[in-house]
């Protein structure tokens, strides 16, 4: 076992706990707490509720894989939808305009981050941290109020579910019910898959690992660090603004109270889904299972009768302490055994 | 075999706050020809290749490639002009595989091919004899088989300028002898190499021509033949040296009040870092020296004795009585001082001044809630850096703008500071040119003499029969034997080392 998880890299190792983890939490749950978690359409619930986290938290996986940080992406979202609600039911636009303006306040607050990040040095945390503020203020100035959208085109986008065959069930009276997914979660997974071929196939993608693993080293190979670091905030930017699209389509309003701590959520999944906020270490997939681990196990206490939001968020602390003990035991291990290795091999020239 | 000129830089200027660190320095190098830069620390060696690789932007000068002015403004286009370097500090991505470390950043194509990548990189792993695998991440490799695979990386380039900026530090014999034999391959293929070293030895083994460099400017080229190794110390010296191989008569042995007796000893201790138990004892003025192969557990030893690692088992006595030493602040207070191997990890704290520097053990001796007055720690730091003769524009600069020789320096200052009764010096003088190394050795039998316990290891047993009056050979993570006196023989040791082997 421990020889098979020494060849194991360090990113490989720790999506496999996370899986592993959120298989036997959803067991459990299955099995315990009973109806609720047993149809197919409660499992696809986790995606059509967490379509929007998904996103974010995969673009917050692209920047701390390179080392750095984003908590911007909350206030992007809320920006992002108080934004195409006025744009949608007080300026008269229709949704293609409405969809321009999400992308275009992703990409630029991408661009500016990445800018003032990648090639000005200064502190990730503290220029996200100024354009988090700098969001949420801008939010209120568009609207102060919540807007709920009645543009008919957009409602008619909004409730459009995706069925999925097969998996629909029964309910009380007998009424067959189709399983479906939101238009959401279909962009996201997309952007799932996209960006885990990315990481792993494409010459920008392993930048990105060998960035966040030694920059200076980086450099020294060959590699356009101030690029890759640029690339990874406009990618999250825009991710950023997608994300508060399909927020938007999921509630249907715009609110200056919208995705509050959304930013802090994707940190959470994506350190739960296995990467490390050193950097160099993590994957999208595991960024997925992250978030589901994280809806269901608010789930699981909401279900189980603590519905205090009080339990959830201590539920969701503990749970990452545990995720973080675990990867960093295991990955203490794992490399104090290769530590010995080591020395095995040097002491090895000097008996021969 | 020698050709045309391959590589010029004329004139180069590089400026660094308050230094000139290159002062129109001249540098050539001939197709098929191994030329080595040499020069004491601080003289520029590391710069010139950083200009060179486009790390530093230059201040002054040009650079011709193949007849041509290039303009190289990062290590991308230096690679892309086809100079490619090792620089002397690994510089790979540890959370990388062995296969990707060797090829990222400079492949063409836009998607990664693994199979065809890994297969390539596993023949040429293979094709230079280095016990790694493709797919194997890179931090589970040892220091030296990670400097053998940025070593890969580079040969592997189709370069025309090979850069090898100290690469044999980590190495030991076998792999220094595999990496000259490589290098003489290359040669062959009428590659230029720039080879740049502290050890005489292996300049003189492989290289052609030698440049010297001092003080950011340029001494002169040579070729090899026509300059004996006492000449080339003096030119890197600027001076003529004196008999260095005979400092140790001239040191006084102690004799004041205590000599003779055991002021630390040591039974059966042993830590988690692998040592098998030991037993060590040192007198009052005297220097012992462990010594054995990398990685026999030299530095671990030590560092049970200053409580650096575990502690697992086993007593210290100082003076005969028991103490009780877990962690280094217990050993401190005991009077024990340790210069760490790893100057840049364990040793400098790199963004404080010179000054912060050597008062922080003392500082943390006396608690810090006590801080010493600023005139308190400036009249510190003088006395030492005139003590030492450190080189810095004054006790404000940060300590990493200092050369290399010239941090070690303030880390041993900051131990002396402290008035240690028992001084440990690990590797010392790794990475240091030959004026301080001599500069270092002197100081330690003058300490001693003056009855101070000393500990030096090193890696260079020349040194160590220099200065120490015993020394304790290690073998496999255990003491094998002891020498003095008259058995302290570069022989003895080399017998003593490999002795037990015949047994087995």
């Amino acid at each position: 076992m421990m020889q098979r998880i020494k060849k194991m890299s360090d990113t490989n190792l720790l999506l496999t706990i996370t899986i592993v983890v959120f298989i036997l939490m959803y067991l459990c749950a299955v099995i315990f707490l009973g109806e609720g978690f047993r149809k197919p359409q409660a499992f696809l619930n986790q995606f059509n509720n967490n379509a929007y986290l998904i996103i974010i938290a995969c673009g917050l996986s692209l920047v701390m894989i390179t080392g750095g940080i984003d908590i911007s992406v909350g206030g992007v979202i809320g920006l992002v939808s108080m934004t195409c609600a006025v744009n949608l039911d007080l300026k008269g636009g229709n949704i293609v305009t409405s969809m321009l303006i999400a992308l275009g306040i992703g990409l630029a607050f991408g661009l500016v981050q990445g800018f003032l990040v990648a090639y000005l040095d200064i502190q990730p945390f503290i220029v996200t941290l100024a354009g988090m503020f700098f969001a949420r203020g801008l939010t209120t100035i568009v609207h102060t109020n919540p807007i709920n959208v009645k543009n008919s085109d957009f409602v008619k986008l909004r409730t459009t579910d995706v069925v999925i065959p097969g998996l629909g069930a029964e309910n009380k009276r007998g009424v067959y019910i189709d399983a479906t997914i939101e238009i959401g979660v279909v962009i996201a997974l997309i952007i799932v898959l996209a960006l885990f071929f990315m990481l792993r196939w494409s010459k920008t993608g392993r930048n990105f690992y060998a960035v966040g693993g030694n920059q200076q080293s980086a450099l020294m190979l060959g590699i356009n660090v101030r690029r890759t670091k640029f690339l990874s905030y406009v990618m999250c930017g825009l991710l950023a603004g997608i994300a508060g699209y399909v927020y938007f389509m999921h509630v249907g309003s715009g609110s200056p109270s919208h995705a509050q701590g959304a930013e802090m959520n994707a940190i959470a999944s994506s350190i739960i889904g296995g990467t490390m906020l050193t950097g160099g270490v993590g994957n999208i997939i595991g960024t997925l299972f992250g978030v589901l681990s994280l809806s269901t196990i608010k789930d699981i206490v909401t279900s189980s009768g603590y519905d205090d939001p009080w339990w959830t968020g201590i539920t969701v602390a503990a749970m990452l302490c545990i995720f973080l003990v675990i990867q960093s035991v295991i990955m203490a291990k794992k490399h104090a055994q290769g530590a010995s290795d080591k020395k095995e091999k040097q002491a090895a020239p000097a008996s021969s | 075999m020698q050709g045309e000129t391959i590589l010029k830089m004329r004139g180069i200027c590089k400026f660094f706050p308050g230094v000139r660190a290159l002062d129109g320095v001249d540098f050539s190098l001939c197709k098929g020809e191994i030329h080595a830069l040499m020069g004491e620390n601080g003289a520029g060696k590391s710069t010139l290749i950083k200009v060179l690789t486009g790390v530093y932007p230059k201040d002054g000068g040009e650079i011709t490639l193949d007849d041509k002015v290039v303009s190289i403004r990062s290590p991308q286009d230096a690679q892309n002009a086809g100079i490619s370097t090792v620089y002397q500090e690994i510089t790979l991505c540890p959370n990388l595989s062995v296969a990707e470390n060797m090829y990222i950043g400079r492949e063409k194509d836009k998607l990664v091919k693994w199979k065809k990548r890994n297969n390539e990189a596993d023949k040429l792993l293979q094709s230079l004899d280095i016990p790694a695998r493709a797919n194997q991440q890179l931090s589970s490799c040892s220091i030296a088989v990670q400097q053998m695979v940025a070593i890969a990386r580079a040969v592997d380039m189709d370069c025309k300028v090979l850069i090898l900026d100290e690469p044999t530090s980590s190495l030991d014999e076998n792999e220094v002898a595999k990496l000259f034999r490589l290098m003489r391959d290359l040669k062959a293929k009428g590659v230029g190499i720039i080879f740049v070293t502290h050890f005489l030895d292996q300049v003189y083994e492989v290289c052609d021509k030698i440049t010297v460099l001092r003080d950011g400017k340029l001494v002169g080229e040579y070729v090899i033949e026509d300059l004996p190794r006492v000449q080339l110390v003096s030119k890197m010296l600027g001076k003529d040296l004196d008999d260095m191989s005979d400092i140790k008569s001239e040191a006084t042995e102690y004799s004041g009040e205590g000599a003779g007796q055991d002021v630390f000893q040591c039974t059966e201790l042993c830590s988690n870092a692998g040592i098998k138990p030991f037993d060590f004892h040192i007198q009052k003025g005297e220097i012992n020296g462990f010594t054995g192969l990398l990685g026999s557990g030299r530095s671990e030893c030590v560092r049970a004795i200053f409580g650096a690692d575990h502690v697992t088992g086993g007593t210290v006595r100082k003076y005969g009585k028991p103490v009780k030493i877990t962690k280094p602040i217990d050993a401190m207070k005991n009077g024990i001082a340790y210069l760490p191997e790893d100057r840049k990890i364990d040793g400098i704290v790199a963004d404080l001044s010179v000054r912060e520097n050597i008062i922080l053990a003392l500082q943390v001796m006396k608690g810090f809630f006590k801080p010493f007055t600023k005139a308190q720690a400036n009249k510190f730091a003088d006395e030492y850096i005139k003590l030492l003769g450190i080189k810095t524009a004054s006790a404000d600069t940060p300590i990493k703008s200092l050369s290399g020789g010239n941090q070690q320096k303030c880390i041993l200052a900051r131990w002396l500071l402290t008035k240690p009764e028992y001084l440990i010096l690990d590797e010392p003088t790794r990475g240091i040119d030959v004026g301080t190394k001599i500069d270092i050795q002197k100081l330690v039998l003058k300490l001693a003499s003056e009855g101070m316990s000393v500990t030096f290891i090193s890696s260079e047993t020349d040194e160590m029969l220099r200065t120490c009056s015993r020394l304790i050979v290690m073998r496999d993570r255990k003491v094998v034997g002891e020498l003095s006196g008259d058995e302290l023989t570069q022989n003895m040791i080399m017998n003593t080392i490999a002795g037990g082997e015949q047994q087995q």
